[in-house]
């Protein structure tokens, strides 16, 4: 007989390797492709904003969590380093560091600690800090520096509208699209992402990798990714079919203005989505639909951070409207 | 394609460790405790008195109800005690202990009697001797079987159902004894469609027992009212609400029993069973027990006496290894630990699992992440983090309302839960204080 006591506790006495830490870091390996682009892209300053930004997350968690809540330190779960790639990667690359600290403050301690900390929270902290920095520092916040290939200076570069903010300008002073089309990058380009914009939502094909593998490693479904996704691309297609001169095609809304990093990467934040897989889809259309309202017929070129937030409000009340069928609840079998 | 259930399910590993092991007589004990309790129901009344000389076989417990079960003596020899024993519950519990006559030959007669595939009985003779002699379900719930098979006047049944599935991971005593007793499982199916005039059954087993699928298709070949169907690897299947969706398509409404769309529900052990108490007159005496674990020496299948105190399967076994954390009676999904080998195996102990160190430890629960995993696996269509979330904060009615009684208690979505949120405990408290709070109100 061994030394040590035996155990009793109720069943089931054996678990699945799954654990939190394991989804989080699986989160952080699918966007290490989007993050090479951004590399390629931005050079150094995209390592420089990233790098900030994760310092500061971590940082943020453990000093509020150790002084001013004094509970558990939990800075090792994966959480707040991957708000803070996410919030790097919804910046542009050439803002100031002090901003991206106050983003990082924003997002870890009023979006998630003030909430309660990991899982309490009720929007998504990343998205968070970056609207709170860009209705505050509007101008920073929208001046893009335009991708230089192998860009390896920290000296400001050009700096230039994303794609959506072009065809928004353009259409503002009645441009018609063909005209516009020949000032954007062309599809493939905005495909692989050779383009301005965030640090993380330039590369449709790094991101796509990063959701794919997020898909097989079931660490996400396919529910409000893809849902997302056809609900934007039907909404703009529709518009796009009406009139092709005064909207741009849905191809363009979707592989550009941060869709593919906001459908697989932040509106699918395990805290901050809903529970089942109808209230996902509910959640994915309203996404997709407030954001294609707020770039057709807003003042933002782009719209899918105010999107997610909104729809993160609308979350409880979707888990509470969108059950799952309970078993044996509606008897559709009859004797036979 | 496959059948099985729609709706949620996990794959834990399989571990059938034993899966090859033919099944091996245990040596008759030196002294059995059989418990009066090894059924759901009202316990039954022991009708022996100390010092009693009992045979092999005879009553010694009679049922204390409707919903209760004879128990017979697993030997013969005499009682010794009527004692308080901690059984597998945990609880102290009534039990008849007896001395086994090691000069009693009856006791160590070799069991293997030959198939008998002539039906004499009549319908209300079987039902009346399956209830007589304390047929129970084997496949862990122990209800009373002759509870189960009498339908009432009126009620619509056309199919019967066995249960061959064996989800529980580590466990094979089905398994085995589907590969060893085949013959007289379908003797035993017949016996019971006599019994129940009806003239379908479908025998439903998973497919990681591809050997016993053949060798039941190949017997039932040209048995027109008999079915083989091939299911899925999905835990909990064969809980009886899963296997009936799985095999039929039929939904058995929500706190209802499979009777209520027509079927009723048999394990193979419990079909085997019934068997042998109606070709043999053999009452309910021994079962087969898997003693498995991936540390233990020697893991098998052993058919072992009721009443036999666990340690001496696992002395039959090579003794518990070094570093032993956790005993289990049953499988690890919805098995009980005990706290050591001294309780006996009852009607209901289709395993002993050794768990060891690492798999016994459980993760510490952290904050809930709401990524729904507990939803998606759950086969009753239940919120296992609301119902835990309801019944931590104490708001019974709510979770009632949310339909917390409807559990099956299956554990997958504990067994999921990436951040290690004790689900089902939570669960099953709840259950419980709702439990009070309709009696309270009735």
């Amino acid at each position: 007989m061994s030394t040590q006591p035996i155990i009793i506790s109720a069943s089931p006495h054996v678990h699945s390797d799954r654990t939190s830490k394991k989804l989080m870091y699986d989160v952080v390996i699918a966007l290490i492709p989007a993050f090479l682009v951004s590399l390629y892209v931005f050079g150094i300053r995209a390592f420089i904003v990233t790098a900030v930004a994760i310092i500061s997350c971590l940082l943020f968690e453990y000093l509020i969590q150790k002084y001013l809540m004094k509970t558990k330190v939990t800075i090792g779960d994966g959480s707040a380093l991957l708000t803070g790639i996410l919030l790097a990667f919804n910046l542009p690359s050439g803002l100031p560091i002090w901003m991206i600290v106050i983003g990082s403050l924003v997002a870890i301690g009023i979006a998630k600690l003030s909430f309660g900390g990991l899982g309490f929270n009720i929007f998504n902290p990343a998205l968070v800090g970056r609207v709170f920095l860009l209705v505050s520092f509007p101008v920073q916040m929208t001046m893009w520096p335009t991708a230089v290939e192998n860009n390896t200076t920290i000296a400001d570069a050009v700096t230039g509208a994303t794609p959506l903010g072009v065809i928004k300008e353009g259409l503002m002073f009645g441009d018609t699209m063909s005209t516009i089309a020949t000032k954007i990058p062309s599809t493939v380009e905005l495909f692989l992402g050779l383009t301005g914009g965030s640090i993380g939502e330039m590369s449709a094909l790094a991101l796509l990798i990063g959701g794919v593998y997020l898909i097989v490693r079931k660490v996400i479904t396919w529910h409000i990714p893809i849902t997302m996704l056809v609900t934007m691309a039907v909404m703009t297609g529709i518009f796009w079919m009406v009139n092709p001169e005064q909207y741009a095609n849905p191809l363009i809304h979707i592989l550009s203005g941060g869709a593919l990093l906001g459908a697989f990467f932040m509106a699918t934040d395990l805290v901050t989505s809903p529970v089942t897989k109808k209230g996902m889809i509910v959640f994915a259309i309203g996404i997709a639909v407030i954001t294609v309202v707020i770039r057709l017929f807003g003042a933002y070129p782009e719209g899918v951070s105010f999107a997610i937030l909104i729809m993160n409000a609308f979350v409880p009340l979707i888990n509470t409207y969108f059950k799952p069928r309970r078993f044996g609840s509606k008897i559709k079998s009859k004797i036979v | 394609m496959l059948k099985t259930f729609p709706k949620g399910g996990i794959h834990p590993p399989e571990n059938k460790i034993t899966a090859e092991k033919r099944i091996r007589r245990m040596t008759v004990p030196k002294v059995v405790y059989v418990p009066i309790a090894q059924h759901i129901g009202i316990p039954s009344e022991i009708i022996v008195e100390k010092k009693d000389k009992v045979e092999i076989g005879q009553v010694i417990a009679k049922s204390g109800g409707f919903v209760s079960s004879n128990i017979h003596s697993p030997v013969a020899g005499i009682v010794t005690k009527l004692d308080m024993i901690i059984d597998t519950s945990g609880y102290k519990k009534q039990c008849i202990v007896i001395r086994t006559d090691v000069k009693n030959e009856s006791n160590f007669e070799e069991k293997d009697y030959p198939l008998k595939s002539q039906i004499d009985m009549a319908p209300k003779a079987i039902l009346q001797r399956i209830s007589d002699f304390g047929i129970v379900g084997l496949g862990g719930a122990t209800f009373p079987s002759h509870v189960k098979l009498n339908v009432k006047e009126g009620v619509k049944l056309d199919c019967l159902l066995i249960n061959g599935v064996e989800c529980e991971p580590y466990l094979t005593a089905d398994h085995r004894l589907m590969l060893e007793k085949a013959d007289e499982i379908v003797v035993g199916i017949k016996i019971l469609l006599v019994a129940l005039n009806i003239n379908k059954a479908i025998i439903g087993i998973e497919n990681n027992k591809k050997d016993a699928i053949k060798l039941f298709k190949e017997l039932t070949k040209n048995e027109s009212n008999i079915q083989v169907a091939a299911l899925q690897v999905k835990y909990p299947q064969g809980g009886e609400k899963q296997l009936v969706k799985a095999i039929l398509g039929r939904e058995v409404p929500k706190n209802g029993l499979p009777l209520d769309v027509g079927v009723i529900v048999h394990n193979v052990g419990t079909i085997f069973a019934i068997y042998e108490a109606v070709q043999y007159n053999k009452p309910l005496t021994e079962r087969v027990v898997t003693v498995t674990g991936k540390k233990l020496e020697n893991p098998s299948n052993f058919w072992v006496k009721i009443g036999t105190p666990i340690t001496d399967l696992v002395t039959e076994v090579g003794g518990l290894p070094e570093g032993t954390r956790k005993l289990v009676n049953g499988g690890p999904m919805m098995g009980k630990a005990i706290k050591n080998t001294d309780v006996p195996v009852t009607k209901g102990t289709s395993g002993i699992l050794v768990i060891s160190e690492e798999e016994a430890s459980r993760g510490e629960a952290k904050n809930c992440i709401r990524c729904g995993e507990c939803v998606f696996v759950c086969p009753m269509g239940l919120e296992p983090h609301l119902l835990m979330n309801l019944t931590e904060k104490g708001f019974y009615e709510k979770a009632s309302n949310e339909d917390i009684m409807t559990c099956i208690e299956c554990g997958s979505c504990s067994y999921v839960c990436p951040s290690h949120r004790p689900l089902l405990d939570y669960i099953r408290f709840g259950k419980n204080i709702v439990k009070k709070l309709q009696t309270a109100k009735n």
